[in-house]
């Protein structure tokens, strides 16, 4: 163990050294470190945000397609029933004028009998006068007995 | 070859003095620290200078985890704020490590180039040219960091206890007596205790790396005395263990420099 002057000389270059870390290797190193270690932080935290904002809009476009079904199914179940309500309208429509025609007919049929019926019944009387005529035109005066035969004619 | 042998031993041990007395300097020690001194400074400052936030080189991925370590080992022990100790930490590491380094060069290596250029450039004999390529295994180089380290521990002291605060500390700790005359008493006592404690700091941090690095520069000179064919069987497993004693002694001063600067600022 020789002690000399290399002790100053190494305690010189030793503090130097020191000062040289602690001015420009120390500082820089590690604010870069520490910014780099704060943008990895705000990085994870915007991609954690982003995650959740895909979330809610994934949430929101399914409650879109299910009110967009439901909708869509009620207005099928509207126009489902609007044709029902047209065809069954038609069909009573139909029915009534069906009726209406039957009735119409009826009505001609009932009256054309009658009209016959009045027909034949004046046929037939004056056939039953022609044919008494006939019978008593030898007692029977037309001229006088007018009246009666008119009677006659009525009561058929 | 014994007086062969204790000649190569002792050439090997011998410094490159300037001069004699106590102002000479040994130019191996201080020129090899000083290069080694500036290889650390230049490779922190070209890393420090082009470090890149995204997409960082291999270098600096090395130098930053080096940084993370120390940062983190320097604030496990050390609760005061200074810009200071973490600095001081990382500067030894590398520089200890850096010095301790040099002895896993061949033993020969250095000395015997030494010895060449001495010989053929400035007419030397090569027997008068001695390098000692291992600052560490130098008691200058590893007290003029010791002995730094106290006049930290004592600027430390003062800074966060004041002058009064600490030279009161010197007086009261570590005996505390209830009455003013066992004070009193106790006073030199305590002072002698605390005298001891703070001798004891340097002198323990700097003879353990001189002695590690002393020892196993000895121990490689030795292994080269043996015949060239068997020295791998030796030299191989001991310059493996040695990669391990270089980088846990370089650890040691940082974490006991950093501890002592902790136990500078905490009060008792």
């Amino acid at each position: 163990m020789e002690f000399n002057a290399t002790l100053l000389g190494q305690a010189l270059t030793f503090a130097v050294l020191v000062w040289f870390t602690m001015k420009f290797v120390w500082p820089p190193l590690t604010n870069m470190m520490d910014a780099r270690a704060k943008r990895i932080a705000d990085g994870l935290s915007a991609a954690e945000r982003g995650k959740q904002d895909l979330e809610a809009a994934e949430k929101r476009v399914a409650d879109e397609l299910r009110k967009a079904r439901q909708q869509a199914t009620e207005i099928l179940h509207a126009a489902e029933k609007r044709a029902h309500q047209i065809v069954d309208e038609a069909a009573d429509a139909a029915r009534a004028e069906s009726a209406r025609i039957v009735a119409d007919a009826k009505t001609e049929i009932d009256q054309e009998v009658m009209r016959t019926k009045e027909t034949l019944r004046l046929q037939v009387a004056e056939l039953a006068v022609a044919g008494a005529q006939q019978i008593l035109s030898r007692e029977i005066d037309p001229a006088k007995h007018a009246d009666l035969l008119a009677s006659i004619k009525a009561e058929f | 070859m014994a007086s062969n042998a204790s000649e190569y031993i002792k050439h090997h041990l011998t410094f490159w003095n300037s001069a004699d007395g106590l102002s000479s300097v040994h130019i191996d020690t201080f020129s090899v620290s000083l290069l080694l001194g500036f290889l650390f400074a230049i490779v922190m400052a070209y890393v420090a200078r082009n470090a890149k936030m995204e997409n960082p080189g291999r270098l600096q991925l090395f130098v930053e985890s080096l940084i993370e370590m120390i940062d983190s080992q320097v604030k496990d022990v050390f609760h005061a704020k200074s810009k200071l100790v973490a600095p001081l930490a990382l500067t030894i590491f590398c520089w200890v490590f850096l010095m301790n380094a040099m002895d896993m060069l061949p033993v020969d290596l250095i000395p015997t180039a030494a010895q060449w250029i001495g010989h053929s450039f400035f007419g030397m004999e090569p027997e008068h040219v001695y390098f000692r390529v291992v600052p560490s295994a130098d008691v200058n180089a590893t007290f003029a960091m010791s002995l730094s380290v106290l006049f930290l521990i004592f600027a430390f002291s003062i800074k966060h206890k004041g002058v009064g605060g600490y030279g009161k500390e010197l007086l009261t700790a570590p005996f505390h007596a209830s009455g003013p005359v066992g004070t009193l008493i106790l006073a030199p006592i305590n002072f002698v205790f605390q005298l001891i404690e703070l001798l004891a700091k340097p002198i323990s941090l700097s003879l353990r790396l001189f002695g590690n690095m002393y020892a196993g520069e000895l121990i490689f000179i030795l292994i080269a005395l043996l015949p060239w064919w068997c020295q791998w069987a030796l030299g191989g497993p001991w310059v493996i263990f040695h990669i391990l004693i270089i980088t846990l002694q370089a650890f040691v001063f940082m974490m006991l420099t950093v501890v002592y600067l902790s136990l500078a600022v905490e009060s008792h």
